[in-house]
């Protein structure tokens, strides 16, 4: 096994609220090699994010830490680019610019004017959208805007690429066209890759490994899923693929079964109604 | 004292405007045309029943100087009023022709002479007036601009600075420019004491009237503007690792840019109708001073050019709306 790259140690986040601090994660230990992509997968409100902007240095753990190739994280930074779920990019600056300004910020004293117009050609070729680089992301859509967001973190050569739910805001074949893609890339670049996901399919096409989380509050690793599939991945032929197929169960059952979340059931097929929930009707009937 | 310099006056528009209309006559298909027609009628019609309910109840309403005008002596005194000025222009320009002419002759005889040049004293035209209110409203919104959106920006950057200026906005933005005027002109009548002075006293108290009055809204609407940046976009700023400055001027400003504009508009309209009161109270040169002028004339014909002022007025303001939307859609991004 080669250098661990990345570690988490211990991480506890807790956040102020008005009701005393909310432990959000407790106790995450975490190790990854160079190369690895990584996915996040958990329930929605289990923390997944909340781990990505602790590796990002966005947000500062109460407990514990985050060690990057023997550097601790404590503030946010270029090698730990992030590939934010909507996209975020400037909207009054076109495709290209939002790439300069990174380019501009990362290598502006180790490349030349020419060499960095060059790099910032160069990777929206990568992600295909050097046709449209002077349009700005309003007049794009949304699965080419979140291309521009890929090309973006990659201009900056991260040494970590973290990716908050990258997919989540678009229509299923614009996905699966992306995700293609970002395979494709990593395939050639090699990037540490560390993406959130809600998507089982998702996880398991993408991954060398899915992190699978529990429920919060206090959540941590759950369980640790090594995906030991050939690449390059056909999404057609693996779909029948049985070793596939087991890994998507392992996952299922561990969402659906291990951590089911009962909140999300309703209160009517659950027959047990929440005191918020049963609340709810009358207090309409105060107001009428 | 009116510097009057040798401008060319005429009655042809100038050559960018007929482009413009001509370019737009071809442009046009029938369609269009209707379309603009119907776009056009109703602001026409709202217009002639004005000026038709005008015509009619003015007559009603008498006053010490005589019935109230209607549209037709209104009319007849805006021509008068360019009449007066086209004649003034002409003795200007004769005065200082002379000037000229006996300096050369001065000069002729005895290269060494001290001419002397001195301007036209005749009095200020409507015309006149209308570029002195434009110059001072302009200055005191340019002043206000200048200090409101740095000022805006730090607002918004800083929630500690805001919670602590907050107040001191809320309690200035409502106070009208009449209660700062006497302050203005006590402060400015004491403190610019100069033997050569650049500018009039009256200019400066009724340009900083204007710029205490308008400076709030481009204020306000800036800090909001800059408080409101797009959390996503400030993170990538950060991952960025942007210098304060680059930060400020590569994500804020172009974020908030839309928000200043609708501050600046508000602001300048501000600032032109605060300009109409201050120059009245403050006998500074511009159309306030010749709306009281008139007033204290009491002539026959007082009242019709009181009312060419008021929609003189009103009709800057709605230029200069319309100049800064313009310019709002040159810089804005989300236009």
């Amino acid at each position: 096994m080669s250098k661990t790259h990345l570690e988490l140690t211990g991480v506890e986040m807790a956040f102020d609220t008005p009701k005393g601090p909310f432990v959000a994660l407790d106790n995450i230990n975490l190790k990854i090699q160079k190369g690895e992509f990584v996915s996040l997968i958990g329930h929605s409100g289990c923390g997944k994010s909340t781990v990505l902007n602790i590796v990002a240095g966005l947000l500062q753990a109460t407990k514990g830490g985050c060690v990057l190739d023997g550097h601790e994280v404590n503030s946010p930074g270029p090698e730990r680019a992030v590939v934010f779920q909507n996209h975020a990019l400037m909207p009054w600056l076109t495709v290209y610019e939002n790439v300069e300004l990174a380019v501009q910020q990362v290598f502006r004293k180790s490349m030349g004017k020419q060499e960095r117009r060059d790099w910032i050609h160069h990777n929206l070729e990568l992600v295909n959208m050097a046709h449209a680089a002077d349009k700005r992301p309003g007049e794009v859509s949304g699965g080419m805007a979140q291309r521009v967001g890929i090309a973006r973190a990659l201009a900056m050569k991260p040494s970590v690429l973290l990716m908050d739910e990258p997919f989540g805001a678009l229509d299923a074949l614009t996905r699966a066209h992306l995700q293609d893609s970002l395979m494709e890339i990593q395939q050639e670049l090699n990037n540490t890759v560390i993406m959130i996901t809600h998507d089982v399919d998702e996880a398991v096409l993408l991954s060398d490994r899915i992190i699978m989380m529990t429920n919060g509050p206090e959540a941590t690793v759950g369980e640790d899923l090594y995906i030991d599939l050939p690449r390059p991945r056909n999404r057609v032929t693996l779909a029948d693929n049985p070793e596939y197929v087991h890994y998507r169960q392992e996952v299922l059952r561990f969402l659906y079964e291990k951590q089911r979340k009962l909140e999300h059931i309703s209160p009517r097929r659950s027959g047990k109604p929440e005191a918020s929930e049963g609340e709810q009707p009358k207090a309409r009937a105060a107001r009428a | 004292m009116t510097t009057i310099t040798s401008a060319k006056h005429t009655s042809q528009p100038p050559r960018w405007l007929g482009q413009r209309l001509k370019s737009l006559g071809e442009s046009l298909t029938p369609g269009q045309l209707a379309a603009t027609g119907r776009q056009m009628l109703l602001p026409l019609m709202g217009i002639l029943v004005f000026v038709g309910f005008w015509h009619l109840a003015a007559p009603q309403v008498d006053t010490s100087l005589g019935s109230f005008p209607g549209p037709a002596q209104v009319w007849e005194q805006s021509q008068q009023l360019w009449q007066e000025h086209v004649n003034q222009r002409e003795r200007a320009d004769k005065f200082i022709a002379m000037q000229e002419e006996r300096n050369a002759r001065i000069l002729a005889d005895n290269p060494e002479a001290e001419v002397r040049i001195r301007n036209y004293p005749g009095a200020p035209t409507f015309p006149d007036q209308i570029l002195t209110s434009l110059v001072t409203v302009l200055a005191g919104f340019i002043v206000a601009t200048a200090i409101a959106v740095p000022l805006g920006i730090v607002v918004g950057l800083n929630r500690h600075f805001q919670a602590a200026v907050n107040p001191l906005i809320q309690v200035f933005k409502p106070v009208s420019p009449l209660a700062w005027l006497p302050l203005v002109t006590m402060v400015v009548s004491a403190t610019y004491v100069s033997d050569d002075p650049m500018f009039e006293k009256s200019f400066l108290t009724s340009m900083i009237t204007v710029t205490l009055c308008s400076l709030w809204p481009t204020l306000i609407n800036t800090s909001v503007g800059v408080a409101a940046v797009n959390p996503d976009l400030l993170n990538v700023s950060r991952v960025l690792r942007l210098s304060f400055w680059t930060h400020v001027r590569k994500v804020v400003l172009p974020s908030s840019v839309p928000m200043i504009f609708t501050g600046l508009r508000v602001s300048l309209g501000i600032a032109w109708m605060v300009l109409i009161a201050a120059e009245m109270l403050a006998q500074s040169p511009g159309l306030g001073k010749f709306v009281w002028d008139e007033f204290q004339n009491g002539s026959s014909q007082s009242l019709s050019r009181i009312m060419v002022a008021v929609l003189a007025i009103g009709f800057i303001g709605f230029v200069l709306d319309r100049v800064m939307l313009l310019i709002q859609r040159r810089v804005a991004w989300n236009e």
